[in-house]
């Protein structure tokens, strides 16, 4: 299982359309993906899941993928974070 | 007889036709056994594939027609559509407990619909819209019944729905759609914002609408008040044609100025800047017209995290302003935080008058090394446009000086390190407490320009707390006291061939542009969505005839008698 964290930095925190390009890039991957938020696990290739957590700007979440391909998962995660803005490490 | 309801405004302008209600169909679910439910996974599959081509053909035209960014929320309807959390319950449901699609499907999705709405954040409690227009539509092909279709319509019509949703909104055609009305909603649902975009003057949030509007009767929206006014009679009518005239003279005015440097009516040229706390804030600069950034407040990128942000990710925000600003000039404001305003991460002790206290250039300078951080990535960002460093708080010469150091010190290792440092970069300070607009004359030798920050200079003038509703009389932007420390502040940059900006609240204010063009301020900084009203303001002075006021206006002894004089000039 390969974890990672992330500090979201998007004023608007996980919003509907980052989450949308997050969750969308996932389908591909066998592994289960998860995102953890304030104790709160969810199903990270679930849009209604990620959106129900609701996390805000200046939050921290972890992020964690297990299975054949987690690691590609992973760095797949960290581009779609940069790309859309949510978080830039 | 004419009665009226009123809502939020939601889509500026004022548009007049007849009432079309668009309602929902009754979507009647009853929950049932199934005999067979490998074929009623088959029909909810049917169903769900159905709904996926309807949406994809919406998401497309929506991309052709609106945006790419409207339609990334059709990406996210078809996300729901597959979404394993949604999907995987429902599918439970019929196979194990033979239950029927449309009450699995119901059942299902409105447990995610109260969680949404009963979360304490607004945009968060708007998604619950999301997913019922979602379900909705997988529902209507599950029972067979057909969705109203608002691309359908052929004739001006004014859309009256208890809510609309974001489907409804983009089969709008704004040639017979002549504005909307809904009885739920608030200002950030999509529907809004869609209406905005497409510019169709919209009310939502419009309480008892359904039970108040009947099919074709006419109605009035007015999208700036927030008014739908039902049957207007005749003098009502000629009363809001005269206010949809006079607003889209004034918007097609403003509109013309957008690309317009900022000129008096006597030929003499001022820049209007904005202010702003994010990168993201520089999209709405620009769509506004905005010569400059006069104030970028820094301290947002401290804000709301768990520690210091890196040299490298300020310099990412500062390069990616600078960048977007294409060589127009951009005033960074250093770090001003302490008083008001702290870090999560930083353990200041608590103070008994935070204002009076360690914030701002203070507590840079009781911290170098974050300082420091700070200037190097400044610093090399300055390559990318035309930056210009300002230092917040400065009350003695000494500060500045020491502060200046510090960043010439960083520039020479930056410059040793082989990194490139723009050589133009303009160093200034904020005009804040009254010692330095008092010692203008002295600082206008050694820093390169001034920016007067009014809400502060104010407060400690008066010595008013502004944070304090018992002593908030003593705010007063037009005190004789604060036009004389201002005039100081302008004078004496110009006797040195320096420039002076304002940054705070009283730049976009329109009693104060008058006196302060008078007073020959050079630049003026404020919130974005003021730039062009505040352009077409400037554009009817003459800088002249303000200044010949100046006197009389400095002579006044009150902030009441001094807003009276210039309301009596300018009308």
């Amino acid at each position: 299982m390969v974890e990672k964290q992330f500090t979201i930095t998007d004023e608007a925190g996980i919003h509907a359309r980052p989450a949308s390009a997050l969750v969308g890039s996932l389908a591909k991957f066998k592994s289960d993906i998860t995102l953890e938020h304030k104790g709160k696990k969810v199903n990270l290739k679930s849009i209604l899941g990620v959106m129900s957590l609701g996390v805000s700007s200046g939050s921290t979440v972890t992020i964690a993928a297990d299975g054949e391909d987690e690691n590609e998962a992973i760095e797949q995660i960290t581009n779609v974070m940069k790309s859309e803005g949510l978080a830039d490490q | 007889m004419s009665t009226s309801l009123s809502g939020i405004a939601a889509s500026n302008g004022i548009a007049f036709a007849k009432a079309f209600r668009l309602e929902n169909p009754k979507l009647n679910v009853e929950k049932t056994t199934v005999e067979n439910p490998e074929k009623e996974v088959s029909r909810l599959d049917a169903a769900l594939a159905k709904s996926v081509a309807e949406l994809e053909v919406i998401q497309q035209r929506t991309r052709e027609q609106i945006s790419d960014k409207e339609a990334a929320i059709f990406g996210a309807h078809l996300l729901v559509l597959s979404d394993p959390e949604l999907i995987g319950p429902i599918k439970e449901k019929i196979t194990n407990d033979k239950q029927n699609a449309e009450s699995a499907l119901k059942e299902t999705a409105d447990g995610f619909v109260e969680m949404f709405e009963a979360m304490d954040n607004e945009y968060m409690k708007e998604r619950a819209a999301d997913i019922r227009d979602v379900t909705k539509r997988v529902l209507a092909h599950l029972l067979g019944v057909s969705i109203q279709n608002p691309s359908m319509i052929s004739e001006e019509v004014i859309i009256i729905a208890e809510d609309l949703t974001p489907s409804d909104t983009v089969q709008l055609n704004p040639q017979f759609v002549q504005g909307f009305v809904t009885e739920i909603g608030g200002r950030t649902s999509h529907s809004a914002i869609l209406a905005r975009t497409l510019e169709i003057p919209a009310v939502v949030g419009a309480k008892s609408l359904m039970a108040t509007i009947e099919n074709g009767v006419f109605v009035i929206v007015d999208g700036l008040d927030g008014k739908v006014i039902i049957n207007p009679d005749a003098a009502t009518i000629s009363e809001y044609q005269v206010k949809k005239a006079q607003h889209e003279e004034q918007k097609a005015e403003w509109a013309k100025l957008k690309n317009e440097a900022t000129v008096t009516a006597d030929g003499q040229a001022v820049e209007i800047g904005a202010n702003i706390g994010t990168p993201k804030d520089t999209t709405g600069v620009l769509e506004n017209g905005g010569e400059a950034i006069g104030l970028y407040r820094t301290e947002f990128l401290y804000m709301g995290r768990e520690e210091f942000p890196t040299e490298e990710q300020q310099y990412e925000a500062y390069a990616s302003v600078l960048k977007a600003m294409e060589g127009k000039p951009t005033v960074v404001r250093t770090l001003d935080i302490g008083g008001d305003k702290e870090l999560s991460y930083l353990d200041l002790p608590k103070e008994l008058n935070p204002f009076l206290g360690l914030r701002a250039i203070r507590l840079c300078l009781e911290m170098p090394d974050m300082f420091r951080t700070q200037l190097r990535a400044l610093l090399r960002a300055s390559i990318h446009g035309n930056l210009k460093i300002m230092f917040p708080m400065i009350a003695t010469l000494e500060e500045f000086r020491n502060a200046k150091a510090l960043l010439l010190e960083e520039k020479a290792k930056l410059l040793e390190e082989g990194i490139e440092v723009s050589d133009s970069i303009e160093v200034g300070i904020m005009v804040e407490i009254p010692s330095t607009a008092v010692m203008a004359d002295v600082f206008a030798k050694e820093v390169d320009f001034f920016s007067i920050g009014t809400n502060d200079l104010i407060q400690y003038t008066m010595a008013a707390d502004r944070m304090n509703e018992q002593v908030s009389y003593l705010y007063q932007p037009f005190n004789p006291a604060i036009l004389r420390l201002v005039k100081m502040v302008i004078d004496a940059s110009h006797r040195e061939g320096k420039w002076t900006g304002m940054c705070g609240e009283m730049a976009g204010d329109e009693i104060a542009i008058p006196i302060l063009l008078g007073l020959g301020l050079d630049e003026f900084s404020m919130s974005a969505s003021s730039i062009l009203k505040a352009r077409a303001q400037i554009s009817k002075l003459s800088k002249a005839d303000m200044a010949s006021h100046t006197e009389r206006i400095l002579a006044l002894g009150t902030s009441d008698e001094v807003e009276a004089y210039v309301k009596s000039i300018v009308s």
